[in-house]
């Protein structure tokens, strides 16, 4: 299908909106969506999907051996071509490789904020795994060791963030708590 | 029954028409919907729905369930143009159900791109008070099932613009007055640059139909929620002083009060009325009313019609279906005896 904008390239990104009451689809190429405003956060990559169906029609016998999801059975090239992530796992499968475009969104790679609530022993309907997993670590202990390893390996930028953020995050629980 | 949060006027109301606070969360023992078959879409669909309706809080009890199967698309466009549910959301039929709260504040929609996207409405220019609801129904639905979550990565979700905290803020904005200015396009320029984003309410592209504009955050991860609602709070209000001393200057001028008069005037007498006509005649009054101009219309009034003259929400309170000519006429009407 063709870009609906500039009628040259493949259209790659669709966008659902309500227009006088009628759903409607708009197709765009990568460069017309991003124009629009609706870019893919992986676009930026180089994809070795299109790369090689550019040059050999259908991808499928390149990518035989390519690396997939244990979970999800996604492989990255499709990640990358749709913009979207299989699986929780997924994260952990593709780590390195996502973590360039994770960073080149949000420019962290560190959550800071709410987490998830740690198993309480007298809650009754718990379910017994939950029980027997070690509750995370707090942030802030998190936090702390990250500072220590970046001292270690003398990454000081990333220190003086972390720095910040431990600074920041005492203040916020020190008005809350 | 409740007023909806979209026939009343709130908190800053002359500038802010509401506050949206949703979370994106998944389930840890699932694939995502993109990778999720029909019936493991509905073993997660039958998960959230106990967890929700299942529970011990007062509100468990006043969740609706739709499943969006179910109902004509009529009713589906209606929900989106009441704000209630995206438009991704009633696009193709695999698997989605909405809970929704019986005053229409709560949303929770289930295999959207996420397996749950939570929502909260209100009116006015209420961050505080939508985060904490949402947040509350949040740790609730945590208690009760295991969400995708990784302490360096946050929440984890199927599109990586959502890491971290899952959360997307955002307030719905009247600014008719800096869009006559031209002082948008470097307004959101200079958002870019605080981690947020400004684009159109209504239809499409950078010049939005009404001067409504949805400010939102852009970024999750690496910032927390509490200092990402800050940074909205601040910045909106910069944005309503600004709009409301644009408003005094340029309602002193005669071509944007006779702009205003002829827009009371198309809404007052007209017979037939499209939906962006009515949307733009709404936007004028809108700003008449705030700077004194138009008398004996109010707030709620306007923020109500701004739903209610949408062409599916119309249909769906005539109660049949029209042609695009009846649906102006009925419209017209509605207006008119409205304000």
């Amino acid at each position: 299908m063709l870009c609906q904008s500039c009628q040259k390239n493949q259209a790659t990104t669709h966008i659902k909106n309500i227009v006088n009451g009628e759903l409607t689809e708009k197709h765009l190429c990568s460069e017309c969506a991003a124009n629009q405003g609706y870019g893919n956060v992986f676009d930026h990559m180089f994809d070795i999907g299109s790369f090689m169906s550019g040059f050999m029609g259908e991808p499928s016998f390149a990518l035989a051996a390519e690396k997939r999801c244990p979970n999800c059975g996604i492989t990255f090239s499709q990640i990358t071509k749709g913009g979207r992530v299989g699986c929780a796992r997924c994260y952990d499968t593709f780590y390195d490789r996502l973590i360039p475009s994770i960073k080149r969104i949000h420019g962290n790679t560190y959550h800071t904020g709410k987490r998830l609530k740690k198993p309480e022993l007298e809650s009754g309907e718990k379910n017994v795994k939950a029980d027997v997993k070690t509750p995370p670590k707090s942030e802030l202990e998190t936090l702390n060791e990250e500072l220590k390893s970046a001292v270690k390996s003398q990454e000081f930028e990333r220190a003086a963030q972390l720095r910040d953020r431990i600074n920041a995050l005492k203040a916020e629980q020190g008005g809350n708590i | 029954m409740d007023t909806k949060w979209y026939e009343k006027n709130g908190k800053d109301g002359e500038v802010v028409i509401s506050t949206r606070v949703r979370f994106a969360r998944n389930l840890e023992d699932y694939p995502f919907p993109i990778r999720a078959s029909a019936n493991i879409k509905k073993e997660i669909t039958e998960k959230v729905k106990d967890a929700v309706l299942n529970n011990n809080s007062v509100i468990a009890t006043r969740f609706s369930c739709i499943n969006m199967d179910n109902i004509d698309t009529g009713k589906k466009v209606s929900l989106v143009e009441r704000h209630l549910v995206s438009p991704e959301f009633i696009s193709g039929s695999d698997e989605k159900t909405l809970l929704l709260l019986d005053d229409e504040s709560v949303s929770i929609m289930i295999n959207e791109e996420d397996h749950i996207r939570l929502q909260v409405m209100t009116e006015g220019f209420d961050l505080d008070k939508a985060y904490e609801l949402a947040s509350r129904i949040d740790t609730l639905l945590d208690e009760r099932l295991k969400f995708a979550f990784s302490e360096r990565l946050g929440y984890l979700t199927q599109c990586p613009t959502n890491l971290g905290t899952g959360m997307r803020a955002s307030v719905m904005l009247h600014l008719p007055a800096l869009r006559a200015t031209k002082a948008m396009r470097k307004i959101a320029e200079n958002l870019t640059k605080l981690g947020l984003t400004i684009r159109g309410a209504y239809g499409e592209g950078t010049d939005p139909v009404a001067g409504m504009y949805q400010l939102s955050n852009q970024i999750s991860l690496g910032i927390s929620e509490k200092t990402a609602i800050e940074n909205l709070k601040n910045i909106t209000r910069q944005l309503i002083d600004r709009e409301l001393k644009a408003r005094q200057a340029v309602c002193t001028q005669t071509v944007i009060q006779d702009k205003i008069y002829r827009s009371e005037g198309t809404l007052r007498y007209a017979r037939l009325i499209s939906c962006d006509e009515a949307l733009k005649c709404l936007s004028d009054i809108r700003m008449g009313v705030t700077s004194g101009l138009v008398k004996n219309v109010t707030l709620d009034t306007i923020n109500r019609l701004f739903v209610e003259i949408q062409p599916a929400t119309l249909m769906q309170n005539a109660g049949k279906s029209l042609e695009p000519a009846e649906r102006d006429e009925m419209r017209a009407k509605l207006i008119r005896e409205t304000i």
